[in-house]
């Protein structure tokens, strides 16, 4: 199997050394620079998530990653996630397509919820119709992705009738992925539609989600499909040393839960709970490259995926920070979890 | 009333193939449903839930002498209070607008509360809900272990509540009893436990100092 690593960001709002945050404006300027740094460090892949609020000031991801686009030459570029239910497919796709157009090929989309609603309102949507919206608005982006002229009806959009939708891919359909956080339907859905699986695992031992992987490749045989690429995208930080990453990441962690966990349900995170989760058996890759290379290397196994994304920085890490974690990602986590793997070098590729 | 000995789970999504799972360890036979066909939910159950039966609603529920409600609340509307009758209802859903939008008939009062106000003809308890569907199979422990956590599990049928709370002490906690539905807002979202996973004293202190914290 050939393995593909890949960063996530969601605009985490960077903090300078005094622990004062920074400007949307030029936490935004940052993750260009980090997404360009990330090519030279070696990710295959760079991916933004959309979010609306303060703390991740990033609802136009791929505007920031066009701007990557225009200064790299070899990095996969993609959406991670696109919150699908309060988009207009048609908008998404000639977003996206338009990107692979000023990339030469390089951009893809992971279509989702991810854990976040704030889009919802913004917009005008209704929570209690994510269902449909979603089922709607992913079968529309499926029918997108073909090319061609594309007729479509719905309840959650104006009707398309043999619409020719531009810019036109030049080289067939661009990877689409669908994100799945925990429920098997959406599994099938996935599978159904024929988008690749995103498993964002964000708590919890990630070895649960191994039955998922065997799910969505015998669903795709029961529809006819070929098999499909599994990726799993958690969150992490890497550091020097274990002792260094953890007190970087803790506290940056913590206030980020705390202030979300209400909303999102999740629990008010402890120190032992952060210790549960950043060692072996635990979501979060908090470590030295070497700890964060080995726990990748296990889960891409145990989980049958063949790409892992990291979700880096949290909101009032450093710029410095996050540099330097691309950094020992690119030159250090990436060749040792390959070789933990045994899969080809970069070269033979 | 007895233990309960064959659980119908109402609900295919993140909840009801974990509380499925967690029930058939403890030796339960489980039939699962969705609001469709079982043919739409036979390989999630052959590879996700394995040892459950994947059924028609109104088969689960016949075959069944406890109901688990798993499915999203605004699906709730959806299922004939007919089907459920003469049934043990466990109610594991939640009202939770900040992640699923708001739901006029559930803005005022417990969502349990309101539940059973729609199953005249069954005995609701509520459990299950307050812990995280992603933390709910990682921290079940065996009865004794040092590190085992606590559920609440609410209801105003001593009986009921008393084969339900054996329930919760065989999938792995230990149960808290609470005895009216009215009492069991402590376990919905903004309450004192919710998204919490504490020991027993841990957890008997938070609902002691939210009761006090009302009076």
């Amino acid at each position: 199997m050939t393995y593909t690593f890949g960063l996530d960001t969601f605009g985490d709002r960077n903090s300078d050394a005094d622990g004062k945050p920074l400007s949307h404006a030029q936490t935004i300027r940052n993750v260009v620079e980090e997404g360009v740094f990330a090519e030279r460090a070696g990710a295959d892949f760079f991916g933004i998530g959309e979010h609306h609020t303060d703390y991740f000031p990033m609802p136009a991801g791929d505007v920031v990653l066009a701007a990557i686009a225009a200064r790299t030459e070899r990095i996969r570029l993609g959406s991670a996630v696109t919150v699908l239910s309060s988009d207009d497919p048609v908008r998404v796709f000639q977003r996206y397509s338009t990107l692979n157009a000023i990339s030469g090929g390089r951009a893809e989309v992971i279509l989702g919820r991810g854990s976040s609603i704030e889009s919802f309102p913004l917009f005008g949507y209704d929570l209690a119709d994510y269902e449909e919206l979603f089922e709607e608005k992913a079968t529309l982006f499926a029918e997108l992705l073909k090319g061609g002229p594309v007729t479509w009806d719905g309840k959650t959009r104006a009707p398309l009738l043999n619409q020719d939708v531009v810019p036109h891919t030049e080289l067939g359909p661009f990877p689409a992925w669908i994100g799945v956080g925990g429920n098997p339907q959406s599994v099938i859905r996935a599978a159904r539609l024929g988008f690749s699986l995103a498993l964002a695992i964000i708590g919890g031992p990630p070895a649960r989600f191994a039955p998922y992987s065997e799910l969505f490749q015998r669903a795709l045989e029961n529809f006819g499909r070929p098999p499909l690429p599994v990726l799993v995208h958690s969150p992490g930080h890497v550091a020097a040393t274990d002792e260094e990453a953890k007190a970087e990441f803790w506290p940056r962690w913590r206030d980020i839960i705390t202030q979300i966990a209400p909303e999102r349900g999740f629990a008010i995170p402890t120190e032992q709970s952060f210790d549960r989760e950043t060692g072996p058996h635990g979501a979060l890759y908090v470590g030295s490259p070497e700890t964060v290379a080995r726990k990748i290397a296990t889960n891409l196994r145990a989980l049958g995926a063949s790409r892992f994304d990291l979700k880096y920085g949290m909101p009032g890490l450093t710029h410095d920070q996050l540099m330097t974690n691309i950094e020992l990602y690119g030159h250090q986590v990436i060749p040792r979890a390959r070789e933990l793997l045994g899969g080809p070098s970069p070269d033979l590729r | 009333m007895t233990k309960p000995s064959r659980l119908a789970v109402l609900g295919a999504g993140h909840v009801g193939p974990v509380i499925a799972r967690l029930a058939i360890k403890a030796g339960y036979p489980v039939a699962i449903a969705t609001s469709g066909d079982p043919d739409d939910i036979a390989l999630i159950t052959e590879l996700v839930i394995p040892g459950a039966q994947p059924r028609w609603a109104a088969d689960a529920v016949a075959g069944a002498d406890t109901v688990v409600l798993a499915m999203p609340l605004h699906r709730f509307a959806d299922v004939s209070p007919g089907l459920l009758a003469g049934k043990l209802v466990v109610d594991a859903m939640n009202y939770w607008p900040a992640s699923d939008g708001v739901l006029s008939a559930f803005e005022h009062g417990g969502s349990s509360e309101i539940v059973a106000r729609r199953l005249t003809g069954s005995t609701v308890v509520k459990a299950l809900n307050h812990i995280g569907y992603h933390e709910l199979e990682d921290r079940a422990r065996p009865a004794g272990a040092p590190d085992r956590r606590a559920a609440g599990v609410a209801g105003g049928d001593p009986g009921a509540a008393t084969a339900i709370a054996g329930l919760v002490d065989q999938i792995g906690y230990d149960p808290v009893l609470l005895d009216s539905l009215r009492a069991g807002r402590v376990l919905q979202p903004g309450g004192p436990v919710f998204g919490a996973v504490l020991s027993l004293p841990e957890f008997e202190r938070a609902v002691r100092e939210d009761a006090r914290s009302l009076t």
